[in-house]
C-alpha cells in the first residue's frame, strides 16, 4: 500500500474528537452506571416501561414497513406528475421537528381533531390518540417515509432488464425479483426503524405517559426531573443503553443500502400490477403525511402575528444552539473522516446506541458535584445534539473524503500538498456537497430537538421546541401551532441554507 | 542517473523485480502487456509504493525514505491530473506554492509556463472548460514549473486522438527532453516506442528489464516482446 502520511496535527485533532465522542457516550454511561450500583433492582413500573418500549418499537417498525412496501412499489412502477415532489416530501419528516408533527397529528386524530369530528357525525365514540396507539401512529408518521425511501432504493436497484426478461417469460415478478430484494433490504430497515422508535423521547413525552404508556426514556426523564431519583435514572439509563446497543449491533451487522443516494427519480418500466391499487396507496399515504402539516399551517398562520412574548427569545436561542451544534458536528465528523479507519468508524456510530436522555443524565451527574446543572443546560444541549447528529454527518462525509483521496490523493502527494493546504485546496472544495448536506441535517436535527433540553432547562433557557411543548401543555394550541410554524421554517431554512451553500458554484 | 538496485515491488499477489541503471536525459518508453506491471514500476519510482527489497536511487542518493512530494520526480497520471475546482493557473501554481499564495513574480512564471504550452490567456479557465488536449498541456506546464529532473508519464495521452497525441509527444520532446530532463513514459503502442524513444524498458513476466536501445530491441525482439507484439 501507498503510505499516507498522517500528520501529527490530524492525529491530535481526530484523537480529541474521538475522545469527546467516547466521553459523551460511554463516559456518561459509566458515570450513570457507577451511580446505579448501590440502588436495588428494577421495580414493577420499570419492567412495564421496558416492555412498553420494546413493544411499541416493534409495532411501529412492523406498521411502518408494512405500509412502506406497497408505497415504495407504487412509486417504483408508476410515473406521474408530482412524483419527484412526493419523493422529496418523503425525505422531509426526517428534518421535521417531532413536536410539530405531534401537534399536527393531534389536530387530525386528537380529541377535537378532524377524525373524531367526523366520527361524531355518525354517532361513534371518539377515539383517543393518547397511549400506545398514539405513540405508534406518530412513529409511523415519521418512519413510514424513511422506510419507503430505503425500500424504494432497493426497488430501483433491480436492473430494468430483469423486469423485461420476466415480462417476456411471463414469470411472476414478485417471487422472482421483488421478494429476494425485500428479503435483502427489509431486515436492516426494520432494525433501523426499531432503533429510532426505541430512543424516541418527544413522542412518548407528548402522547404517552401514565403507567401503561411510559417508555424507558420517559421514565428516566421523570426520575430526574420530578422525583430527582438519580439512582433510578441511572439504572434505567443502563437498561436503555443495553436495549439500544443490542439493536444497533444487529442493525450494524445487517447491511443497509444507502438511503439518501441518487437514482430515486428513475422509474423502471413494468408490465404488471394494477393501477388503481397504486393510486389508492399513494393518495392515502400523501394524505396521511400532508394533512397534519396542513392543519398546523391553517391553525398557526392566523396566530403568527400574536405570538406569545417568550417565543422570540426562545427562537433566537434555538438558532444559536443549532448553529454551534452544527459547527461542532462538522468539526468532529471532518476530523474523524479525514483520519478514517475502523476505529474511527466504530466510534462514529456509538451515538446511535446512546440515547439523548442517558447522555444528558450522565452529564447531569458529572456536573452535579461541581455546579448547578441547569446553568449548563444550553452547553450540554449543544454537545448532545452535536454527538447525535455525528453518525449521519460521518456517513455523508466519509465516503466523500475516501473518493477524493482515491481520485486525487496521489496527485496531492506528488505536489507535496499536506495538512492544511491539502484540506483547504483539495478536500474541502471537493466535498462541498456532502459537507453542506451534513451541516444542514445537523442544523435541522438540533433546531427541532426536544430531548436533553427538557431535562435541564429552567424557565429562561427554553428553546423553541420546549416553549412549544409548554404551550401545548397549557392547551394554547393556536399559539403552539404558530410557534410550530416558526420552528418548521427555521429547521427547513437552516437545512436549505447549508445544503444550498454546498451546491452553489460547486464544480463537478 | 536512475538506479533500481535489486528492487522488488509487490502489490497484493503481484510481484515485480527490477535491477538496472538508466542514464540521465533522453526519452525512455516503458512497454509491456496490460497488467504486466508498468504502472507498478512507476509507482515504485515515484514513491507511492515502497519496495520490499532493494533501493531506488537518483544520482547515487537513496530515495526510499522520501515521500512522493519530496522526491526529484514529477508525474502525470492516466487521469485526474488536474483539480477540477481550481483554475488552470492555480493548478499550475501548485508546483511553485503548495499553498497557492503566489507573488507577482510567481504569477508571471505561471503565465510564462502557460505560454510555453500554447495556452496564453487561458489561465482563468477551469479544467471543465478545457479540451482534453488543453488539459494535458496544463499538466505539462505544471511539470515545467516543478522543474524536477525525473519525469514519469503514465500513459497520459492515451485518451487523445492520433494528431493530438503527436502534438503532445512533440511538446514532451521540445519542453522536457531538450531541456535535459529524464523522461520515462508508459505506452502500450509499440509504434510510439519506435517513433519517439531512444530507449525502451520491457515490463513483462514479473520483470522490468534493463533499458535497451529501441531500434536494436525491435530489430531482434526477445521472446517476451515477440509474444506481446503478436508476431
Amino acid at each position: 500500500m501507498a503510505q499516507r502520511a498522517v500528520s501529527i496535527s490530524l492525529r491530535l485533532t481526530s484523537g480529541a474528537a474521538a475522545l469527546l465522542v467516547v466521553v459523551l457516550t460511554l463516559g456518561t454511561l459509566a458515570t450513570v452506571g457507577w451511580r446505579a450500583v448501590p440502588r436495588g433492582g428494577l421495580s414493577a413500573a420499570d419492567l412495564s416501561a421496558i416492555r412498553f418500549t420494546v413493544w411499541q418499537a416493534v409495532l411501529s417498525a412492523v406498521f411502518s414497513i408494512a405500509l412502506a412496501i406497497p408505497t415504495a412499489r407504487a412509486l417504483a412502477r408508476r410515473k406521474f406528475p408530482g412524483r419527484g415532489v412526493l419523493v422529496t416530501l418523503l425525505g422531509a419528516p426526517f428534518l421535521l421537528p417531532v413536536i410539530v408533527a405531534v401537534l399536527g397529528l393531534l389536530a387530525v386524530f386528537g380529541r377535537g381533531g378532524i377524525l373524531n369530528t367526523a366520527l361524531g357525525q355518525f354517532g361513534i365514540d371518539p377515539v383517543s390518540i393518547y397511549g400506545l396507539w398514539g405513540v405508534v401512529l406518530a412513529h409511523v408518521f415519521f418512519n413510514l417515509p424513511l422506510a419507503t425511501r430505503l425500500i424504494l432504493q432497493g426497488w430501483v436497484e433491480i436492473p430494468s432488464e430483469r423486469f423485461r426478461l420476466a415480462a417476456t417469460l411471463n414469470a411472476p415478478v414478485f417471487s422472482l425479483l421483488e421478494w429476494p430484494m425485500l428479503r435483502r433490504v427489509v431486515p436492516g430497515i426494520f432494525l433501523v426503524v426499531f432503533l429510532i422508535c426505541l430512543t424516541s423521547f418527544a413522542v412518548a413525552l407528548t402522547l404517552g405517559g401514565g403507567p401503561r404508556a411510559t417508555t424507558v426514556e420517559l421514565a428516566i426523564y421523570q426520575a430526574v426531573r420530578f422525583d430527582f431519583d438519580l439512582g433510578r435514572a441511572a439504572l434505567l439509563s443502563c437498561v436503555q443503553f443495553g436495549l439500544c446497543a443490542i439493536a444497533a449491533f444487529l442493525a450494524f451487522r445487517v447491511t443497509l443500502t444507502e438511503g439518501f443516494g441518487v437514482g430515486l427519480d428513475r422509474v423502471v418500466p413494468r408490465w404488471d400490477g394494477r393501477v388503481w391499487l397504486d393510486v389508492c396507496v399513494l393518495v392515502l399515504v400523501t394524505l396521511f403525511l400532508l394533512l397534519p402539516l396542513t392543519m398546523i399551517l391553517l391553525r398557526g398562520l392566523p396566530a403568527l402575528l400574536t405570538l406569545p412574548s417568550e417565543v422570540w427569545p426562545a427562537a433566537w436561542r434555538s438558532v444559536w444552539v443549532a448553529g454551534l451544534a452544527t459547527g461542532l458536528t462538522i468539526l468532529l465528523a471532518l476530523a474523524m473522516a479525514l483520519r478514517g479507519g475502523r476505529v474511527m468508524q466504530g466510534i462514529g456510530v456509538l451515538p446511535l446506541a446512546a440515547s439523548p436522555l442517558v447522555v444528558g443524565t450522565g452529564l447531569f451527574l458529572m456536573i452535579y458535584p461541581f455546579a448547578s446543572p441547569p446553568r449548563f443546560a444550553l452547553a450540554v444541549t449543544i454537545m448532545v445534539n452535536a454527538a447525535l447528529a455525528l453518525p449521519f454527518a460521518l456517513r455523508a462525509l466519509s465516503p466523500a473524503v475516501a473518493t477524493v483521496e482515491s481520485d486525487y490523493g496521489r496527485l496531492a502527494d506528488q505536489l507535496n500538498l499536506t495538512c492544511w493546504s491539502r484540506l483547504r485546496l483539495v478536500i474541502l472544495p471537493r466535498i462541498r456537497r456532502p459537507l453542506g448536506f451534513a451541516a444542514g441535517l445537523a442544523a435541522a436535527l438540533s433546531m427541532g430537538d426536544l430531548g436533553v433540553i427538557a431535562l435541564f432547562a429552567t424557565e429562561d433557557q427554553a428553546t423553541l421546541p420546549l416553549v412549544m411543548y409548554r404551550l401545548m401543555g397549557s392547551y394554547r394550541m393556536e399559539a403552539a401551532a404558530a410557534a410550530g410554524l416558526l420552528l418548521v421554517a427555521l429547521s427547513l431554512g437552516a437545512f436549505w441554507i447549508c445544503d444550498r451553500g454546498g451546491r452553489m458554484n460547486a464544480d463537478a | 542517473m536512475l538506479t533500481l538496485d535489486r528492487v522488488t515491488l509487490t502489490q497484493g499477489d503481484f510481484r515485480l523485480d527490477a535491477d538496472w541503471t538508466l542514464q540521465a536525459g533522453g526519452l525512455t518508453v516503458v512497454i509491456g502487456p496490460s497488467g504486466g506491471g508498468k504502472s507498478t514500476l512507476l509507482a515504485g519510482i515515484a514513491g507511492f509504493l515502497q519496495p520490499d527489497e532493494g533501493q531506488v536511487r537518483w544520482d547515487g542518493k537513496d530515495l526510499t525514505p522520501l515521500p512522493p512530494g519530496k522526491r526529484p520526480v514529477s508525474m502525470i497520471f492516466q487521469d485526474n491530473n488536474l483539480f477540477p475546482h481550481l483554475t488552470a493557473a492555480q493548478n499550475i501554481g501548485l508546483a511553485l506554492r503548495p499553498r497557492l499564495w503566489m507573488s507577482t513574480t510567481e504569477q508571471r512564471q505561471v503565465d510564462d509556463a502557460l505560454a510555453r504550452v500554447g495556452l496564453t490567456g487561458m489561465g482563468d479557465r477551469k479544467p471543465g472548460a478545457l479540451s482534453g488536449g488543453q488539459q494535458s498541456r496544463v499538466a505539462l506546464a505544471r511539470l515545467l514549473l516543478a522543474d524536477r529532473p525525473l519525469v514519469l508519464l503514465d500513459e497520459p495521452f492515451a485518451a487523445l486522438g492520433p494528431a493530438l497525441k503527436d502534438e503532445m509527444f512533440e511538446l514532451v520532446r521540445t519542453l522536457l527532453v531538450d531541456s535535459g530532463k529524464t523522461v520515462l513514459m508508459i505506452t502500450h503502442d509499440p509504434e510510439d516506442a519506435k517513433r519517439i524513444a531512444e530507449q525502451t524498458i520491457l515490463v513483462a513476466d514479473n520483470q522490468a528489464s534493463a533499458p535497451q536501445a529501441t531500434e536494436a530491441l525491435f530489430a531482434d525482439p526477445p521472446p517476451t516482446l515477440s509474444r506481446y507484439l503478436g508476431s
